[in-house]
């Protein structure tokens, strides 16, 4: 059943986007909610993956952007909301699809779009009281210069200057001019604690059960077991959690903004700097959606030494989230140090093809920056061969069968199928709860059609799941190296010739890869300058914490880590 | 201990060599402070893995005594500044900061630390984490090597050693102020700016007021 039979039922309310190189539907906002419901009860496209705004300055318009998919696999299917850019309202889709929550907070945040209907409609990156939403394109920064890259200020010679000494207060900040400080009251989290779910006054007065005091708990941002700079604040009924909500931006360093005023090749080293311990990863993602765009495809060698690389990088990284769920476990830094060492073993090849241990910034568009230095594909090969199958086999012997690890673990922070589908989780946590989704086979990108491997699934959806998932990727991407490292031809490396300067043509595409953590797209809009009009992550760990508060519903305080190691963030990745 | 701790004023008889050590009182204390720096585990984004790195086996600080790692910031001695500062973080880095007892160091890790790297021009970053708490190293790179950063630790531990009791600070007579903590406004506001915020808005509203209305 294709969707032109439903114009009927909508009609004058859904229309294609018949912008040149746009693609999907534009809804009315009025019946929004009810294609919704629609697209995902008769349709089946009950994954939404993405939600981002656009900020149509010329057009005077905002636009809501979403990518649903199917979680069996096929191509997905894109649909927007357009509403004028003064006080822009959007009926909220978080009744039916509650993974739309944080994506939705985001964009109020940023782009000042208000979801009508949202539970909790606050700011997500930014503090409450922050003036302006920075990703509006008339919002500038204080240390704004030009709205596009390269800066003609930079370019003559001898002009060379610090942004910092024109600024009034040599730093990077501006306020509204009618602004005092006197007068200020900071945001004191007032909204946030007083919207916790307290449970302390339920069995008040039955006089079955004591009544306990309800604890609000701060974990965070400076915290050795939250992988970073996250905060959640915990509403404890004795050491059972009654509510969970993250606070997150405190790694917001905004990518977007940034990625908007950059030409689309300066992006790429920002790309790395995403989910930082997948740095191929990112670029891969990224290449894919300008790839698109400009409508190029690389070279079989760039082919496969990217998928070499990607492969290589989720090695690297589910090694450190084993290595650092087993910390958050209480094994304190032991398996972390075994893990480490393959890692750096893997860092090493990293080195010596792009120049960087963690930064790598070797892709680009129509290829990679430069070929395979001489005699690593022995190196590789010995390693995918000889060393890491065996080392997995150790972690996984010291691991598996422990009976503290799995007293921890077993039946600890379960995501139920249906809810790892609704809070569109991706990546391992999604597969640990027995969705056989993977980009990597359900809409296949690159050459990953022609290698043998398999999607690692679990049923139980449990900490210990998404660990046991983690370890067979680890054997599959072992699997998938080795067939790269047999098959890969001699040829090209680049498409064309490099270019500082890519011409991209305008219209949107949407670019998302199997990245360690889950699914990572990359949204962009060209106008056919040479910068990004919009640059959009579809981050997973952020998306995966929409669900974290649910799977930490009715654990002990002590499980909170636990279950926060196995969804595996990336701060760098969740904030951007 | 040993040679390299020994003053050459006095005379040690032979027999005693292996037992007793005269030096000065700044060397015995600059030497047990220089070789038991223990830093704050306190990771901000991408240099923490690089930090991490140096702590496992390959690298491995605890080779300078410096592997006791504190989550807590009333233990440590060294805050490895390791990563963005954003604006949304500076309070708490100032706050850690305050907390941290005398003597304490500073270690501003990668570009981003020491002067806003890369995301410099981002909204919510601050230039550089010296903005706000004083810095005593800083290692360039984005991020650092780990025997960059291993590099950074032992220039710190080169500044430990010139130090003086007499002159270093947390030994003054007058007790060290703690920093103010920023407060997120409508933008980020340094409490030390808070009188030129006044001049300014001052300079800025007062020809509009009309004096004889």
């Amino acid at each position: 059943m294709t969707l032109e039979e439903y114009t009927d039922r909508f009609t004058g309310m859904l229309n294609f986007d018949e912008r040149k190189g746009y693609e999907g539907y534009i809804v009315h906002s009025e019946r929004l909610v009810e294609f919704a419901r629609t697209i995902r009860d008769e349709l089946g496209y009950d994954y939404l993956s993405s939600v981002t705004g656009v900020d149509y300055l010329p057009d005077e318009q905002i636009e809501v952007v979403y990518h649903a998919y199917r979680s069996q696999g096929g191509p997905g299917l894109v649909f927007k909301v357009q509403v004028p850019r003064i006080n822009p309202i959007v009926p909220s889709l978080v009744s039916i699809f509650p993974g739309a929550d944080f994506q939705e907070r985001e964009a109020w945040d940023l782009l000042g779009i208000r979801f009508e209907g949202h539970p909790n409609l606050r700011r997500i990156l930014m503090w409450e009281g922050f003036h302006g939403h920075p990703l509006r394109k008339d919002w500038e920064e204080p240390y704004f210069e030009e709205s596009e890259k390269p800066f003609n200020s930079r370019w003559p010679e001898g002009k060379a200057f610090r942004i910092e000494e024109n600024k009034p207060f040599k730093k990077n900040v501006q306020y509204p001019p009618e602004f005092t400080p006197d007068g200020w009251i900071p945001e004191a989290d007032t909204a946030l604690y007083s919207g916790m779910v307290r449970l302390g006054a339920k069995d008040a007065g039955n006089g079955r059960s004591l009544e306990t005091d309800q604890i609000l708990v701060n974990l965070g941002p400076q915290h050795p077991s939250t992988h970073g700079v996250f905060r959640m604040v915990v509403s404890l009924d004795g050491e059972e959690i009654a509510d969970l909500q993250p606070v997150l931006g405190y790694l917001h360093r905004n990518h977007e903004k940034i990625g908007e005023r950059n030409t689309y090749l300066m992006n790429m080293p920002f790309t790395d700097r995403l989910d930082y311990l997948a740095s191929m990863g990112n670029n891969f993602g990224y290449a894919l959606a300008v790839e698109k765009l400009m409508g190029i495809t690389p070279p079989e060698r760039a082919e496969y030494i990217r998928v070499m690389m990607a492969e290589l990088t989720r090695i690297v990284s589910h090694l450190f989230s084993i290595g650092t769920l087993l910390n958050d476990l209480g094994a304190f830094f032991t398996p972390m140090l075994y893990a480490l060492t393959e890692r750096e073993l893997i860092l090493d090849i990293f080195e010596a093809v792009s120049g960087s241990r963690m930064m790598c910034n070797y892709f680009r568009f129509g290829g990679v920056a430069r070929d395979l230095p001489e005699g690593i594909l022995e190196k590789v090969y010995e390693l995918v061969t000889e060393r890491l199958p065996r080392k997995v086999d150790e972690l996984d012997t010291y691991l598996t069968d422990n009976e503290i690890v799995r007293t921890r673990s077993i039946g600890i922070g379960v995501l139920p199928r249906e809810q790892a589908i609704e809070y569109s989780a991706a990546g391992p946590v999604l597969r640990a709860s027995g969705v056989g989704y993977d980009v990597r086979r359900a809409e296949s990108y690159s050459i990953y059609d022609r290698f043998d491997f398999d999607v690692a699934i679990r049923h139980n959806g449990d900490v210990y799941d998404r660990y046991l998932v983690r370890l067979e990727e680890i054997r599959q991407s072992l699997r998938i190296l080795q067939q790269v490292v047999r098959d890969i031809p001699d040829g090209e490396f680049q498409t064309g010739k490099p270019q500082y300067q890519v011409r991209v043509p305008p219209g949107e595409s949407y670019g998302r890869v199997e990245n360690p953590k889950g699914e990572l797209g990359f949204y962009i809009v060209s106008n056919g300058k040479p910068n990004p009009w919009r640059y959009h992550i579809r981050s997973p760990s952020f998306i995966n914490l929409t669900a974290f508060g649910e799977m930490c519903k009715g654990h002990k305080i002590a499980d909170v880590v636990a279950i926060l190691g196995s969804i595996d963030i990336v701060l760098g990745e969740v904030d951007r | 201990m040993g040679d390299d701790l020994n003053g050459p004023e006095y005379q040690v008889p032979e027999e005693l060599r292996s037992h007793i050590t005269i030096t000065t009182l700044d060397r015995i204390y600059n030497w047990g402070r220089r070789s038991s720096v223990w830093p704050m585990m306190f990771g901000l984004a991408c240099c923490a893995i690089e930090m991490i790195c140096v702590a496992a086996s390959r690298y491995d600080f605890s080779r300078f005594g410096m592997e006791v790692m504190r989550p807590s910031p009333r233990q440590s001695d060294l805050m490895i500044v390791s990563g963005t500062v954003t604006k949304k973080m500076i309070p708490q880095i100032v706050r850690l900061y305050n907390q941290m007892p005398e003597p304490k160091y500073v270690l501003a890790m990668g570009a981003c630390a020491s002067g806003g790297g890369p995301f410099k021009e981002g909204y919510n970053v601050v230039s550089g984490v010296d903005k706000f708490i004083p810095v005593d190293v800083y290692v360039p790179g984005c991020p650092p090597t780990p025997q960059a950063l291993l590099n950074g630790l032992i220039k710190l531990q080169e500044k430990i050693d010139t130090q003086s009791i007499r002159t270093v600070r947390w030994y003054k007579r007058e007790a060290s102020e703690p920093i103010p903590i920023p407060i997120l406004g409508p933008d980020l506001i340094d409490p030390r700016d808070i009188p030129i915020l006044d001049a300014k808005r001052a300079s800025v509203v007062k020809p509009d007021v009309p004096e004889n209305s």
